[in-house]
């Protein structure tokens, strides 16, 4: 089929997404004018999606190295070392605007991307998490968007039988219109040459090596779908969007998991040079990264492409973003061995290419020259934006909050504000939604959803545990970028070390809107800082990740949304604390490893669950953060696993000290008995302040000397006992009705949704 | 006792099943791909997953395959086969076992623990425990409603073939134990013979101390007496 000319004017230019002085870049780069094709590969290549281009100058704040760090950003996917032979595979994406226009396939297809990405490094992929956010439930299309949302996460991970273990859901009425949909991946990796076990290959690059090596295409056929993906990820959501429908991909589980396995089989048998997912950009940037990487040149043949639909142009299969496709480059003269492999697990496997010594990704068209550019210009070359930053002004407004504002609560008010936290749906129960997840697949799951503050795994050829969390309270953020981001940062390695694990290493999902909008990039950066300076002072480099910006609708931007996955290993023989009281009797003691906390004030109050839903205000300053106290309490709890010393652990995070109380009893026969609190200037800062630092200990009475002994600078406050039975459950002598909160707790979600209860 | 695990392409708990017959029960362990004729084990297991995708009906597609003929000899020497989840649907539709599974019936993908009531001993899965023992086991799936004719479930109950009813912890059968509407609490049923039993619920993810419960392995351990249980 001949292929027509489309002249490139101006109006071309700008409908792919590139400015004019974009467009003198490229004049630049090529000496001549692109074609159509070439305008397109770099429309998508060039995308904020791709290039990172407005946040790059950010992200080189971030520490990302660390002796245990065998790859850090830059790959498919980070990878930390273990031990035993194995590294642990990890990265978070996001998938947000796909999922706003069809929820189901948006958040199905950003599940089929990430297993990819951590696939095609040699992994086996061994757990799936996710952070979803939405808009207030009882608004607009929220019900819908949720159901799709967890249906297509559901419809995805179940098929290709990768667990989905844990994650967060959020609503708040700053993501109506844009909800947000990150997934992240976990998976197991031979880190060495040594044989450890047969689940594992060994570790892969996009690295494209060895003139004259061939080119394979493997997978789906491509078709029209999800053209122009990426450059769609990178506009403002629009009342438009709806006819973008063309934009989003739909996925296959079922070719995904054959996908897996056919990929793993080709890695262990050696005959493989590189890899890399054709996801978002498709082959233009799997094939030009992967050149660009290993600073060699890709030729390739469209036609021998295997096609779902006639008559598709150059133009179609370079962009297209259909999925479950891999690009391999073989070792010469394996090509036989990688085609029964593929053969075998019934996929499409062709030889489209060679690598070439000349650095361009050509592109031909039954021989005939289509695209010619240097494939370093489309994965590097893509300009980089240091964006104007201007101090938002709503901040003085939000974070202006005087005593006076706010009378503190009797005590006769606490169990109506404990109801009402309870049942707010971004603090009830998640149990409706997370039982649609298979999250037990693989036998791995040592600690459940709910059950531990980060999912536990075991490790299959090794006696060490993985701990993974996802973790963001963006409101924090809102309030004040800065100190929200260390927040968040320390929460989720909080998180992970409740269940006994060394926090190890990141991967972050920064969420945000129009970065062109002053107020708006400020916020990304000082959020960059905060987390940067986290990151350091915890020991737990980035090692992966990804950026999605123009998180808007036509309400405004995205509260700041870094999501942060965090991965910790637990030592061999060590058992894994849980979140759930265990025995009648236990002592119920508060870690606080805050020094910087007020005396007087508000501290803990600020961006509180109680003040949003309490007193209806979303304003005030984000809690005190101590890093070097996080740090004490994060080795403090990894002994406390190690010496058997508690019997389980939760942190203290949204809805404060007394949901996290409830939350422990949840799912348990046991009450509690508070008659000692930490003292403080007000009673709401006790009961439902959001403080930094806060932990709650179960410890055998027997045990409680050493706990204190090994707390050292960390202070111990003993609340109380574990009683027998829901009934015995008192607070200073007042009789609270537990099992009556629970009930509100267990049932807000499905209540809200007029679902059946569980 | 050699233990042999069908896979099929989208088979997903073959490796759970494998690690169970290899790491926990000691067994000589396989996997028999789908296109093979010839079965060489004393004992198979169908695992669960998605087998083609379940794209046109779970197990549909499966029954065609030659692994499937191979069984159904296998299985008529009075060789012990179970099929988990998928691999229920799986022996359902090729006929070895007899009714269907429909969709739940809250429309929903379900995963949680579940508890069971052993109903018949007559296969060598059950035949060591007592009737009426309760055993807590976790459940996957989205298509997991037994049902079948009445004229049938009086033939399968008369003949011992309803091996497992969901239950609750006491034991007794009611709606808010059964999690996705099956007939008469059916949770697992058995041939005629006995040796062939098929359940939706996942012994093999209940069958390690790490993992907090052993009561699957309650189902092989009459079958593997000779064996070290590790």
């Amino acid at each position: 089929m001949p292929t027509v000319e489309i002249a490139i004017t101006p109006q071309v230019v700008k409908e792919h997404g590139l400015t004019p002085e974009e467009y003198q870049r490229i004049l630049k780069i090529l000496g001549r004018e692109p074609n159509i094709n070439e305008l397109g590969m770099y429309s998508v290549l060039w995308s904020e999606h791709c290039s990172y281009k407005n946040s790059k100058p950010q992200l080189k704040k971030f520490p990302t190295k660390a002796p245990w760090v065998l790859q850090g950003p830059g790959e498919n996917a980070g990878i930390i070392d273990i031990g035993d032979g194995l590294a642990c595979t990890f990265k978070i994406e996001s998938h947000n605007h796909p999922s706003a226009v069809e929820p189901y396939q948006g958040a199905a297809t950003g599940v089929g991307g990430i297993i990819r990405d951590v696939f095609t490094m040699g992994a086996r992929p061994i757990a799936l998490l996710n952070s979803l956010r939405f808009g207030e439930l009882s608004q607009g299309n929220t019900p819908w968007l949720l159901d799709g949302v967890v249906r297509g996460i559901a419809g995805y991970g179940n098929c290709v039988g990768v667990p989905t273990v844990g994650g967060e859901i959020y609503f708040n009425k700053c993501y109506q219109g844009n909800p947000l949909v990150n997934a992240m991946c976990v998976g197991i990796v031979q880190s060495g040459t040594q044989f450890v076990h047969e689940l594992y290959g060994p570790i892969m690059k996009g690295v494209a090596k060895g003139i004259g090596n061939p080119v394979v295409y493997v997978g789906a056929a491509t078709g029209r779908d999800g053209i122009h993906g990426a450059s769609f990820a990178s506009v403002v959501l629009s009342e438009e969007s709806e006819s973008k429908k063309s934009s989003v991909q739909v996925g296959d589980p079922f070719h995904e998991k054959l996908l897996l396995e056919a990929c793993l089989e080709l890695i262990r048998s050696g005959a493989v040079v590189a890899m890399q997912d054709m996801g978002a950009a498709g082959l233009t940037s799997s094939g030009s990264e992967m050149a660009s990487r290993g600073k060699v040149g890709i030729e390739l043949d469209v036609a021998l492409i295997p096609a779902r639909e006639p008559h598709m142009t150059p133009y179609e299969f370079l962009l297209s973003e259909s999925q479950e496709r891999m690009l391999v480059i073989l070792e010469k003269g394996h090509e036989a061995l990688a085609l029964a492999i593929f053969q075998k697990w019934g996929l499409n496997a062709v030889v489209i290419g060679r690598v070439t010594d000349d650095l361009m990704f050509r592109v031909l068209e039954q021989g005939r020259l289509v695209a010619e550019v240097p494939a370093a210009s489309l994965a590097d070359d893509a300009p980089i934006y240091q964006r104007a930053e201007q101090r938002p002004a709503y901040l003085d407004d939000v974070q202006a909050l005087s005593e006076n504002d706010i009378p503190d609560l009797t005590y006769a008010q606490v169990p109506a504000v404990l109801q009402t936290l309870l049942a707010h749906p971004s603090i009830a129960s998640k149990r409706y939604v997370f039982e649609q997840y298979d999250y037990m697949v693989q036998t791995n799951t040592v600690q459940c959803p709910a059950a531990a503050d980060a999912a536990v795994l075991r490790i299959k050829g090794s006696d060490k545990m993985l701990a993974v969390s996802t973790d963001c309270n963006s409101r924090m953020l809102y309030l004040d970028p800065q100190q929200g981001a260390r927040l968040v940062l320390a929460e989720a390695a909080r998180n992970v070390a409740c269940t006994g694990a060394r926090p190890m290493a990141v991967t972050d999902c920064l969420n945000w809107g129009n970065p062109e909008n002053p107020e708006v990039f400020w916020t990304f950066a000082r959020a960059v800082e905060g987390l940067a300076e986290a990151c350091r002072v915890l020991e737990t480099p980035v090692i992966s990740g990804n950026v999605s910006l123009y998180n808007e609708s036509p309400a405004g931007a995205i509260f700041p949304t870094p999501v942060i996955g965090m991965v910790g290993v637990i030592a061999a023989g060590v058992r894994a604390l849980g979140s759930k009281f265990q025995k009648a009797g236990n002592v119920i003691v508060l870690v606080d490893a805050c020094t910087l906390r007020p005396e007087s004030g508000l501290d803990g109050l600020g961006g509180s669950f109680y003040l949003s839903e309490w007193h209806k205000i979303e304003r005030g300053l984000p809690p005190q953060v101590d890093l070097q106290g996080e740090k004490r309490l994060l080795r403090f709890l990894e002994v406390v696993a190690r010496d058997a010393l508690a019997q389980s652990c939760h942190d203290i995070s949204d809805g404060g000290l007394l949901t996290a109380l409830v939350e422990m009893c949840v799912d348990t026969t046991f009450g509690f008995d508070v008659r000692t609190l930490p003292k403080m200037s007000r009673c709401d800062r006790v009961w439902f302040g959001e403080h930094a630092g806060w932990v709650l200990l179960e410890v055998p009475p027997i045990l409680l000397e050493r706990v204190k002994q090994r707390a050292q600078a960390l202070k111990i406050v003993e609340l109380g006992r574990v009683t027998g039975s829901k009934t015995e459950t008192h607070l200073l002598d007042q009789a609270l009705d537990l099992a009556h909160f629970e009930q509100g707790y267990k049932h807000a979600l499905t209540d809200a949704l007029n679902e059946p209860a569980l | 006792m050699k233990i042999g695990v069908l896979v099929f392409p989208g088979s997903n708990c073959d490796y759970d099943c494998y690690h169970l017959a290899a790491q926990v029960l000691g067994a000589e362990a396989s996997f028999i791909w789908h296109e093979e004729s010839h079965i060489n084990a004393d004992l198979v297991i169908v695992p669960g997953g998605f087998s083609y995708g379940d794209y046109l009906r779970c197990g549909a597609i499966a029954r065609f395959t030659p692994v499937m003929e191979a069984l159904r000899n296998f299985s008529d020497l009075g060789k012990p086969v179970i099929g988990i989840c998928n691999g229920f649907q799986i022996l359902v539709e090729s006929g070895l076992l007899s009714g269907t599974l429909l969709r739940n019936t809250g429309l929903r993908f379900l995963c949680k623990d579940v508890y069971l009531r052993v109903d018949s001993n007559a296969t060598p899965f059950t035949s060591h425990l007592a009737l009426g023992s309760i055993l807590r086991m976790p459940i996957a799936h989205n298509e997991g409603n037994y049902f079948v004719s009445r004229d049938e479930y009086s033939r399968l109950n008369s003949n011992h073939q309803i091996v497992l009813r969901y239950c609750d912890a006491s034991g007794a059968s009611r709606a808010e134990s059964n999690p996705n509407g099956s007939y008469e609490h059916i949770a697992g049923v058995c041939n005629a013979r006995g040796n062939v039993l098929g359940m939706m619920p996942h012994p093999e993810r209940a069958s390690e101390v790490l993992l907090g419960n052993q009561d699957g392995l309650r189902l092989f351990t009459g079958l593997l007496k000779q064996t070290v249980l590790a």
